[in-house]
C-alpha cells in the first residue's frame, strides 16, 4: 500500500470500530485503516501493545496517521510510537483532531496519495484556528 | 493556455446535496487531477479548493444548488468535465439505500 495508513485509538472498542466503519464506507479501500479500543476485560481503556499491533496492521511506507480520543489514548499512542524503533517512528504522527471526523478527513486526504504531513494538516484543519 | 480558467456549472440533484459522502467523492476525484480545481456557490466566487475535504464539507450545499467549477492547468478541461459528470450522476449514491440507512 502506497497511501498513508490510518489508526483509530479510542477508549471504547465500539467507538473505534464505528469510526473505522465510517472511514471504510465513505473513503473506500485505497487506504489501510486499523482500530483499537477498550481493555482486555472489555471495559474502557487503551493498550500500548494493541496500539502497536494496529500500527503494524495499517502500516505503509508512506507512514501512519493516528487519531485518538482522550488522555490515555494519547499518552499510550505516544508510547507505542516510541517503542516502534528508530526506523519507523519518524513515519508515524498523531493528529490533533476530533477522532471520527479527523479519521474520515485524514483518510480522504490519504486516498489522494498525499504525504503524511499533508494528511495530518488536513485532519487538523477541522479544529478552529487558535 | 494554461493561464486561463476552464469553467462549468452543475446543479446538485441528489437528495442530500453536498454532504459528507458526496464531499469525499468530490475531493477524491479532484485530487486525481494535477490542475488547480475550485468550486463556488456563485459564478464570481468565493472559490474553495475542491481538493480540500474539510473546505468542501464546509460548503454544505443543499439539493437544487448550482455548483460552479473552475480549473487551471494542463488537465483542467478533463477535471471540470469529470466533476460535472460526478454531480450529474448524483455522486453514484444509491438514494433508496440511503433513505433506508437513515431509518
Amino acid at each position: 500500500m502506497t497511501n498513508v495508513g490510518i489508526v483509530i485509538v479510542s477508549h471504547s472498542a465500539k467507538v473505534a470500530e464505528g469510526a473505522a466503519d465510517m472511514v471504510r464506507q465513505m473513503v473506500g479501500n485505497s487506504v489501510r485503516v486499523a482500530h483499537t479500543g477498550g481493555n482486555s476485560e472489555g471495559g474502557l481503556g487503551t493498550d500500548v501493545a494493541a496500539i502497536m499491533a494496529a500500527i503494524d496492521h495499517a502500516w505503509s511506507d508512506a507512514g501512519v496517521a493516528i487519531l485518538v480520543d482522550l488522555g490515555g489514548a494519547e499518552t499510550n499512542s505516544e508510547m507505542a510510537i516510541e517503542m516502534l524503533g528508530a526506523d519507523r517512528r519518524d513515519r508515524v504522527v498523531m493528529c490533533n483532531a476530533p477522532i471520527v471526523e479527523g479519521a474520515v478527513i485524514a483518510a480522504t486526504e490519504a486516498s489522494g496519495g498525499s504525504p503524511l504531513d499533508l494528511v495530518k494538516r488536513a485532519a487538523e484543519e477541522l479544529s478552529p484556528e487558535a | 493556455m494554461s493561464d486561463s480558467f476552464v469553467t462549468a456549472s452543475a446543479e446538485l440533484t441528489n437528495a442530500v446535496g453536498l454532504h459528507a459522502r458526496p464531499s469525499v467523492k468530490l475531493t477524491q476525484l479532484a485530487k486525481s487531477f494535477a490542475c488547480d480545481l475550485e468550486v463556488a456557490l456563485a459564478a464570481d466566487g468565493p472559490w474553495v479548493d475542491a481538493k480540500s475535504p474539510v473546505k468542501i464539507m464546509r460548503v454544505k450545499a443543499a439539493k437544487g444548488t448550482i455548483l460552479h467549477f473552475r480549473a487551471r492547468g494542463a488537465d483542467a478541461a478533463a477535471a471540470v468535465a469529470s466533476v460535472v459528470d460526478l454531480v450529474g450522476r448524483r455522486f453514484d449514491e444509491d438514494e433508496a439505500s440511503l433513505e433506508e440507512a437513515r431509518g
